[in-house]
């Protein structure tokens, strides 16, 4: 980029200067020492031309500044873009050896300075080694207890005192995407994320009032200080939340163990979604009121008829009305009673402990067992292996082992088989055997009713109570098929609903493990002070990119797609991140799906920019806005602030001003050339969230780099960020 | 000595039977088919007693006992409730709110004629 320097002014002007005073002084010189005679030819003869005098001088000021120009470069601009990289490199390794270019003084110093970083870099990997080995025990006890809390099937959040989230689980990561009111496009990323706060979900006040109570428990030393709330959600969902605090641990006396002591540091929520249970026991609720009170009232016609009816004399007309009472009210009674059997089935059953299992899975373990505990022969066949059932497998288990021991002592079979079905909304598991020709069927179902038996254990339990707690039944049934005869035990077994399996996708974006949690935000604390004082290292960042139909947002183009990601704790959360295609409801032009590849096609059934703000405006909720070139993409958000009434008055960062504020002797502050001298790779460039995502990584990298400006606030890097050359240009 | 009775009740079924039962008591009666309706005749003709269901549409059978109970002049008003709620709460309820007798159905219609009688000859 060519722009005025002025040093190269301040030379021309000096040899200029110069220049001009040699002639006067000469001229003066040679006017004092001619003849007065003289004078008159030298008027005569230099005569108008005293303005060519002058042109000369000027024209020699081009060849001049041409020098001036090379010298600046080679000397001055060379060594100081030199300084600039070198810098860059000192905490950087990625970005590669100096490039020697300029003149020879200049080549060698990027030579030795080259050395000297090697030794830096040596220095620098020794040192975070030893940091390394320090810090990985730690690390690998915070990676083992958030990997258990992924596998927990409870949502699971902890939070510290001011209600910002330092770790949260997958379980909690679905169940907030059904919360949240915009699933399709934030997927319940505006929700929940790493220093995010819970009051977004949870109502500040049931939390303060929970914690209190936790606290006062805490300070009179109960063992267990945990409390429980239930709230309902903005989208009418009904969460039941366990609250349990994180107390300080410090240092206990001699055996060093630590000490749990009641100062809390934060606290943990267990949140449990209880809509479905809630409906299931008002349901319960329901038919146990019709069952009772209904039938009172019934009864209490019908008695007071018969009582009535007793009397001997009674005439003809009211001993038919009363007949008809009674007929009428045992027709609703039978009806009553029709009802709630169809529902109770399902509502009222015991509640026993089910747990939701895969045919295929409690298949493979039954014959695993038949083979190992009978020395039978067993296999399968014809199993749905896909089938949810909702089972306690362990008695199960036990229950078939039982049938299938009697069978082998009574009957001698030798061979069962196993088959796994769906029949009219339940699980049909047969046991099924080739009976004997010469003595026929002696299987019988009492079998079911005698306390079951397993090797040399016998359970207080039977068949037919296994069954009970299933709400299932048990008999025996004979087929023929292929002229094959046999028989069977069946099992009806209850159906689960089938379990939520979630796309990989939708966790895994990159190799690594997904970032939930993050535990140095429990040092931090509520800022008390404005966030143009917070050191630019704490601040929360919502990085992103726009994708437009052109460069002319007020002139009707349209964004198509905006993709973000949040940098918490100096760290990118490569996890929580937006990507979103938008209907931009006109015309893509083809020159621009040469550079952003998005055609009329993939936008097509996107949602459109009302919808997709609003979500936007959410995940950037109390972050600091950044962007490349920002001053580009907020305009375009800012133009749709008439439309969708949002006003994106967050503080905003461009990472194109800070870098030519870092490096002020760079040509180019391009995306491209930026992530280059970092060493950084971008993948897919010219995407929003492969943009925004190596924005990012930018000003992870900068903040130190600004620091050794002396720029650390946000305050501060906004206001220099200002005072930088780009900034002058109008967007 | 002939008492009057209302019987208010929204369920005909029941009605039929009791009015039966009190006519045979030697009663005169009347019949309210809701709770509006019950308070109405209540208060325009105090009866010596009030059967009293206590789900009713209108005014519930508590309600009624409650408006009863707040008028002086009806303080002679025996009210009887009939209920099919037996929960104990109800029955603290209705105690609560002046009922002097409280039935839970089904009862034995023969209880009911004889706890009415004791009732209309206890003066208090």
């Amino acid at each position: 980029m060519n722009r005025f320097d002025w040093r190269l002014a301040v030379g021309v002007a000096v040899v200029g200067a110069a220049c001009l005073l040699w002639l006067v002084v000469a001229g003066a010189l040679l006017w004092a020492v001619l003849d007065p005679a003289d004078w008159h030819t030298v008027i005569e003869a230099l005569g108008g031309r005293g303005g060519l005098l002058l042109f000369l001088w000027a024209g020699s000021l081009i060849p001049v500044a041409g020098l001036l120009r090379y010298l600046i470069a080679h000397y001055v601009r060379a060594p100081a873009r030199l300084a600039e990289e070198a810098r860059l490199r000192m905490n950087n390794e990625k970005a590669g050896p100096l490039k020697l270019r300029g003149s020879r003084e200049n080549q060698r110093l990027a030579e030795l300075l080259n050395g000297l970083l090697e030794k830096q870099y040596a220095l620098q990997a020794e040192m975070a080694d030893r940091v390394r080995e320090a810090s990985r025990q730690t690390e690998l006890e915070k990676s083992r207890l958030a990997a258990l809390m992924s596998e927990l099937t409870k949502s699971v959040v902890v939070c510290n005192l001011d209600g910002r989230i330092l770790l949260y689980n997958n379980r909690a990561r679905i169940q907030f995407r059904r919360l949240s009111r915009a699933p399709g496009v934030a997927g319940g990323a505006e929700l929940m994320g790493l220093g995010r706060s819970i009051y977004t979900v949870l109502d500040r006040r049931l939390v303060q009032h929970a914690l209190e109570n936790v606290q006062r428990r805490l300070n009179r030393g109960a063992g267990a200080p945990s409390a429980q709330f239930v709230t309902t959600t903005p989208s009418g969902k009904l969460l039941r939340v366990q609250m349990t605090p994180v107390r300080q641990v410090e240092a206990g006396g001699q055996d060093d163990a630590p000490r749990s002591i009641a100062e809390m540091t934060g606290f943990v929520l267990l949140i449990e979604n209880i809509t479905d249970d809630m409906q299931a026991d008002s349901e319960k609720d329901r038919l146990l009121t019709s069952l009772t009170e209904g039938s009172r009232a019934a009864l209490a016609n019908t008695r007071a008829a018969i009582e009535v009816l007793e009397y001997p004399d009674i005439e003809e007309p009211m001993r038919e009305r009363l007949l008809g009472v009674i007929r009428e009210e045992i027709q609703s009674l039978s009806e009553r009673i029709g009802e709630v059997q169809l529902t109770t089935s399902k509502a009222l059953r015991s509640r026993w402990p089910l747990e939701d299992m895969l045919a295929g899975d409690l298949i493979e373990v039954a014959i695993k067992r038949l083979r190992s505990e009978l020395g039978l022969h067993a296999q399968h066949e014809n199993v749905d292996e896909a089938l949810w059932l909702k089972v306690e497998s362990f008695t199960l288990l036990q229950a078939l082992l039982h049938l299938a021991a009697r069978l082998k002592e009574h009957c001698g079979v030798r061979s069962l088989a196993l088959r796994l079905n769906e029949n009219e909304g339940r699980a049909c598991l047969d046991l099924m055997w080739t009976p004997d020709q010469s003595d026929g069927n002696k299987a019988e179902l009492g079998w079911d009713m005698e306390p079951i038996r397993v090797g040399r254990e016998t359970l207080s339990l039977t068949v037919h109570d296994v069954l009970e707690r299933h709400g299932g039944e048990c008999w025996i049934e004979q087929e023929v098929e292929d002229q094959r005869h046999r028989c069977f035990f069946r099992l009806l077994l209850p159906l689960a609903t089938p379990q939520e399996e979630l796309p990989t996708a939708t966790f895994m974006r990159h190799e690594s493990r997904p970032e939930y949690y993050d535990f140095d935000l429990f040092q931090s604390s509520a800022r008390s002070e404005s966030l143009d004082d917070c050191p630019l290292g704490e601040l929360v960042y919502t990085v992103f990119d726009t994708e437009t139909t052109g460069l002319n947002p007020a002139g009707g183009d349209e964004i198509i797609q905006i993709g973000a990601v949040r940098i918490v704790n100096g760290k990118v959360l490569r996890h929580e991140y937006f990507d979103q295609l938008v209907d931009p409801r006109r015309l893509i032009p083809p020159a621009g799906i040469q550079i952003h590849g998005i055609t009329p096609d993939m936008v097509r059934g996107q949602p459109t920019i009302d919808e997709v703000l609003p979500a936007f405006h959410s995940f950037c909720a109390d972050t600091v806005l950044v962007a490349h070139n920002a001053a580009f993409d907020m305009r375009c958000l800012e133009l749709k602030e008439k439309q969708t009434g949002l006003k994106f008055d967050h503080p905003v960062l461009d990472t194109l001003l800070l870098s030519a504020l870092v490096h002020e002797n760079q040509d180019s502050h391009r995306l491209e050339v930026i992530a280059e001298r970092f060493g950084l790779t971008i993948i897919g460039r010219h995407t929003a969230i492969g943009d925004a995502m190596v924005t990012a990584e930018i000003l992870v990298q900068l903040i130190p780099l600004l620091a050794e400006k002396g720029v650390h606030t946000l305050g501060q890097a906004r206001q220099a960020a200002q005072q930088t050359y780009y900034a002058r240009i109008n967007y | 000595m002939k008492s009057r009775i209302l019987i208010a009740d929204d369920e005909p079924n029941i009605v039929i039977s009791l009015e039966y039962l009190m006519r045979r008591e030697g009663h005169e009666v009347s019949v309210a088919r809701d709770g509006d309706e019950a308070l109405e005749m209540i208060q325009r003709e105090p009866p010596d007693l009030v059967l009293l269901d206590a789900m009713m549409p209108g005014k519930s059978g508590f309600e009624v006992c409650q408006a009863v109970r707040d008028d002086q002049r009806l303080a002679k008003v025996k009210i009887v409730m009939l209920t099919a709620k037996g929960r104990e709460t109800d029955m603290a309820k209705g105690k609560a709110l002046g009922v002097d007798a409280y039935i839970v159905k089904p009862f034995s219609t023969r209880d009911l004629a004889e706890k009415v009688r004791s009732m209309l000859a206890d003066p208090a």
